[in-house]
């Protein structure tokens, strides 16, 4: 799993450029699945062909980053967001495109912003600086429109796997394991990595459109309420994986929420529940489209959310995928 | 029908947000009084039928049945709660708010925060937020372990009280004044003739972006949409202009979400059996059932009325009884208006 | 002229009547349409028949302002309808429902201000519009509360190549099209003249589900920051410097594929193209690109200044080099395909 996680995490793939990490998971589970296909906006769908309900798993491959909207004739980059980006967490920061060319985050006036007006930083005080001493230079490497992520390793602490883009790529590690090891699925199972999560679940909602399933579970991250004088929230890193009860763009299905807790209290497997005031999922599109699809959640507890080094467990991950595995077999 | 009792009836169950699944049970009872067939489909909304089958109309009324609430979101070490908002709630009104948490069992409790003898001059002046409140049940903190988890939803104890005038006083009356009127109309169209198929939807999870209409009106698919919820009623502190009288007919809405030709039809038959109405321009989203229905497959025709009530999302929302009867009579006299000559209108500008 | 007619109709969101009929008649003798139930106007001009089904959209609606409520003194109160800036309201003429009444936007003099108030901006909330009535019942005559206003604006031509014009966004989209079906494809081009897309993107979800397409092209008007007081890297598009892809708005992505191809087609015809150097705002591809099971989309604009305001610039130049990519591009996909 840890190797998993680590490939998975260190590849590049933000919002509506996620052909890296896309063939990166398809080499995972090409051997695994009956039948595997890209829809339109990108999404991988992979089916576990099984009778009876169809069975939608969600997990979106895309990460937060950034996108170069001008380059000036000193080779300077201007950017703007893609999706829940912080302009605080970019101070300092690398960032790297596509190609593999690195750039560094800096700031206008960064002395005045350091002593006074630091609450006043944003995104067009900012710019990425790629060594480039001319916009011919940039040019060469850089073109208006490509994108950026967050340049960090996946590094092991204890139990724990700190890296870029665990949002949303524990997920995707999930259901890589889940599609790996399931023999006789109970459900016809549809294995999706998402596209386009992070600028509004917007793979999610074509994929389950053309699927059209009878049910949906979206295994993404969560926040915890773990660090010191963090907001009041009841998961905690290490506790097992969360069974989400309500987002901000779902409330579970008692159904489904009922099947995983089922699942887990039967084989033993510790879980915690999941109120999240920030943020929703894959399963806010999902479960409305057509005529409505019971969805739920399962979520990896993770800290620091959205920064260059979010943390989750590589336990509660391992037992995400097992608690899984337990709804899924017959 | 007597509006007061059906009301009571509606209000006995506590339908927070995503609890529709579980609950909606209730409604199908009241439901299957006034409909041919009542179904509840995947998100819990409660559909119900009335009328000749596969008509050449098909007219969907759609009130919601969810309620604002609180969420469990925390336990701490003394057994005292802490709670995510379900919905719009206005934090200033939960201050010593007495609440029963939905866990294994229903517990009671009331909201506290710490005492103003506690509190400087200056956080007195200020509201109280959601992280300063708690609720306290006086159980151990065990107790509290065993009979409520997190997620568990929490609702306010329900004092609904008539006042004086046909006024009526209680919470949640967003929206189950709306299901009542739907109740009335489909009452009154027994007394009238009418060629439509009409579906009653008592919608859920409105209060958290109307997913229950998204899923309804796709399923449903209707060849007119039309919403029934409230508005803000007269107020003391509010400006006149901007809100609608209680006791003086239902607010038409018109604006971008809702048909013309539909509020012309409202409209007019309103001034031709002196029916009183208000008129309520929305210049942009209704924040309703009715803007999710609009955009629904290839377009619905959306209308949307509405029953003024003042003290929207507190536990003392305040209606008039009348209201609920005028506005079911108006949609009777619409549903029975309608032709095919008119439906088939709808499509051409 | 056509898009002075367009640019002069009223036309705010959910009242697109009178941009719909011009349209109507103007795109009768070229193509098959139909209006739907929120008031798109769908057309399709069948061509051989051959795929891919290319979707033309623009949007007819415009901001503008609702009546909400007359007062005793016959003065109008009224809300925005679609994102205006209110501080450029004040001191307008402004033009009134169905009878064309006309109407300003006053506000109390400068001699009666206090220092502090010449600093505070004017909320729509705080402003009204006077039409001239004696009292509530006489306005009542001519206004009802709900009727829509816009701006009372004429088309002028100014400068050397620039139009000024109320509702470029997007009356230039609604022109191009008429432009684009007075040619002929082998491919089937269908579309839309879209309802509600400033008060967000409403009609273009229905029209693309209806329609089916296998790939659209979202034509807008978007702005351009290129003025003084504004620093380069936040121009977003340049005016006279050709129509502009979209890479990123808040409500899309484009497809780089898609993009680069439009970039080559317009390189190989010498036609001047810009990118859209902004991630702002939103047009109806963010509704169409994720109808169904997902459409491949493409946004080209016309750059505007001053965009929803009563004054926009736009270059004619601009517009037709968009005519000519948007031909172009078509005839690329006719003869290479999708190419997916």
């Amino acid at each position: 799993m840890k190797e998993l996680i680590k490939k998975l995490t260190e590849t590049y793939g933000p919002s509506g450029e996620e052909s890296q990490i896309r063939e990166v998971i398809i080499g995972e589970i090409k051997d695994h699945a009956d039948e595997i296909r890209v829809d339109v906006l990108g999404n991988i769908i992979a089916r576990k062909a099984g009778s009876g309900e169809k069975m939608m798993l969600a997990a979106h491959m895309d990460e937060i980053g950034l996108i170069i909207t001008n380059i000036d004739d000193k080779g300077f980059l201007r950017f703007s967001n893609i999706g829940g980006v912080s302009p605080f967490t970019l101070i300092g920061e690398r960032v790297i495109f596509e190609n593999g060319t690195v750039g560094v985050l800096g700031m206008e006036k960064p002395a005045n912003l350091f002593k006074n007006e630091m609450k006043d930083l944003k995104f067009n005080n900012m710019f990425i600086d790629i060594g480039a001493r001319s916009k011919e230079e940039a040019l060469k490497k850089v073109r208006l429109g490509d994108k950026a992520v967050y340049y960090r390793n996946c590094d092991i602490l204890g139990d724990c796997a700190t890296a870029k883009a665990l949002d949303d790529r524990a997920g995707c590690a999930v259901l890589i394991r889940v599609l790996q090891n399931l023999k006789s699925p109970r459900f016809d199972t549809y294995f999706v990595f998402t596209v386009q999560e992070e600028v509004g679940v917007r793979g999610a909602k074509t994929s389950a459109f053309g699927i059209d399933p009878d049910l949906a579970i979206a295994v993404d991250v969560t926040m915890t309420g773990d660090t010191p004088e963090s907001e009041k929230m009841a998961v905690e890193l290490g506790k097992g994986p969360a069974v989400k009860v309500m987002d901000r763009s779902v409330i579970s299905h008692p159904r489904i929420k009922e099947m995983l807790i089922e699942a887990a209290e039967k084989n033993k497997i510790p879980y915690q529940l999941e109120v999240l005031e920030m943020g929703g999922t894959d399963a806010g599109a999902i479960h409305l489209s057509r005529s409505g699809v019971p969805s739920g959640g399962l979520s990896i507890p993770t800290r620091y959310v959205h920064t260059p080094s979010e943390m989750a467990s590589i336990d509660d991950i391992e037992k995400a995928a097992n608690l899984l595995l337990c709804v899924l077999e017959k | 029908m007597d509006v007061k009792e059906v009301l009571m009836e509606l209000l006995s169950t506590d339908i927070p947000s995503g609890c529709e699944v579980d609950r909606a049970q209730s409604l199908v009872q009241i439901f299957q009084r006034y409909c041919e067939d009542v179904s509840v489909d995947k998100l819990g909304n409660v559909i119900g039928r009335k009328g000749a089958k596969n008509a050449e109309i098909k007219v969907m009324l759609a009130a919601h049945m969810d309620e604002i609430g609180l969420m469990v979101k925390q336990i701490d070490d003394r057994g005292f709660i802490r709670f995510s908002y379900i919905g719009g709630i206005d934090h200033r009104i939960l201050p010593a708010q007495e609440v029963i948490i939905h866990g294994r069992e229903k517990v009671p409790g009331v909201i506290g925060s710490k005492p103003p003898h506690m509190q400087e001059p200056e956080e007195r002046n200020k509201a109280l937020k959601s992280e300063d409140m708690f609720i306290d049940t006086g159980l151990p903190a065990e107790r509290v372990r065993e009979l409520v988890r997190i997620g568990d939803v929490i609702t306010f104890k329900r004092k609904p009280c008539e006042l004086l005038n046909g006024c009526f006083s209680g919470n949640a009356l967003d929206d189950r004044a709306g299901v009542a009127t739907i109740l009335y109309c489909l009452e009154e169209l027994d007394k009238l003739q009418f060629s439509a198929e009409v579906y009653a939807v008592a919608t859920a999870q409105e209060e958290v972006g109307f997913r229950g209409a998204i899923v309804s009106s796709y399923h449903l698919y209707p060849d007119i949409g039309i919403a029934v919820d409230v508005c803000h009623g007269n107020m003391a502190d509010v400006a006149e202009e901007e809100t609608h009288k209680l006791g003086k007919g239902p607010a038409i809405a018109l604006g971008p979400n809702i048909h013309p030709k539909l509020f012309n039809r409202l409209k007019s038959i309103a001034e031709d059996y002196n029916i009183p109405y208000q008129v309520n321009p929305e210049p942009s989203a209704t924040g309703t059932d009715a803007w999710a229905m609009q955009i629904t497959r290839q377009g619905i025709p959306t209308s949307l009325i509405s029953i003024p009530l003042r003290y929207m999302h507190t536990t003392v929302e305040t209606l008039n009884l009348d209201d609920i009867k005028i506005s079911g009579r108006l949609l009777a006299l619409f549903i029975s208006s309608l032709d095919r000559g008119f439906v088939e209108g709808l499509r051409c500008y | 002229m056509l898009l002075k007619e367009l640019t002069e109709a009223f036309g705010v969101s959910g009242a697109e009547d009178e941009v719909r009929n011009i349209l109507k008649r103007e795109i009768e003798s070229l193509a098959q349409f139909r209006t739907d139930a929120l008031g798109n106007l769908l057309f399709e001009k069948p061509g051989k028949g051959k795929r891919p089904k290319i979707m033309l959209a623009a949007h007819m609606d415009e901001v503008g302002l609702m009546i909400t409520s007359i007062g005793k003194n016959g003065w109008l109160k009224f809300d925005t309808v679609g994102g205006i800036d209110d501080r450029i309201l004040v001191s307008k003429t402004v033009v009134i429902g169905p009878q064309k009444v006309k109407g300003v936007i006053g506000a109390k003099a400068i001699h009666l201000q206090e220092p502090k108030e010449r600093e505070t901006a004017l909320k729509s909330k705080n402003l009204y519009i006077d039409i001239g009535a004696k009292d509530k019942e006489d306005a009542e005559k001519k206004v009802k509360v709900g009727d829509y206003a816009v701006f009372d604006s004429q088309f002028e031509r100014i400068g050397s190549d620039l139009i000024k014009a109320k509702a470029l966004d997007d009356r230039i989209g609604c022109y191009i099209i008429t432009e684009i079906l007075k040619k002929d494809y082998d491919l089937v081009i269908s579309g839309a003249f879209t309802v509600q897309e400033e008060i967000g993107r409403r009609g273009s979800a229905a029209a693309a589900y209806a329609i089916e397409p296998d790939m659209a092209i979202v034509i807008e008007g978007t702005f351009a920051a290129d003025v003084p007081e504004n620093k380069e890297e936040g121009y977003s598009t340049t005016l006279g410097k050709g129509p502009a892809v979209t890479l990123m708005d808040k409500t899309y992505i484009a497809d780089r594929r898609l993009v680069d191809r439009v970039l080559q087609v317009a390189e190989r015809k010498g036609i001047p193209c810009q990118l859209r150097r902004t991630a702002f705002g939103g047009t109806d591809a963010g509704s169409i690109h994720t109808t169904k099971e997902g459409i491949p989309t493409i946004v080209i604009s016309v750059p505007c200044r001053y965009i929803h305001s009563p004054a926009g610039l736009a270059s004619l130049t601009d517009i037709q080099n968009a005519i000519d990519l948007i031909d172009a591009l078509i005839i690329d996909f006719q003869e290479r395909g999708l190419g997916r």
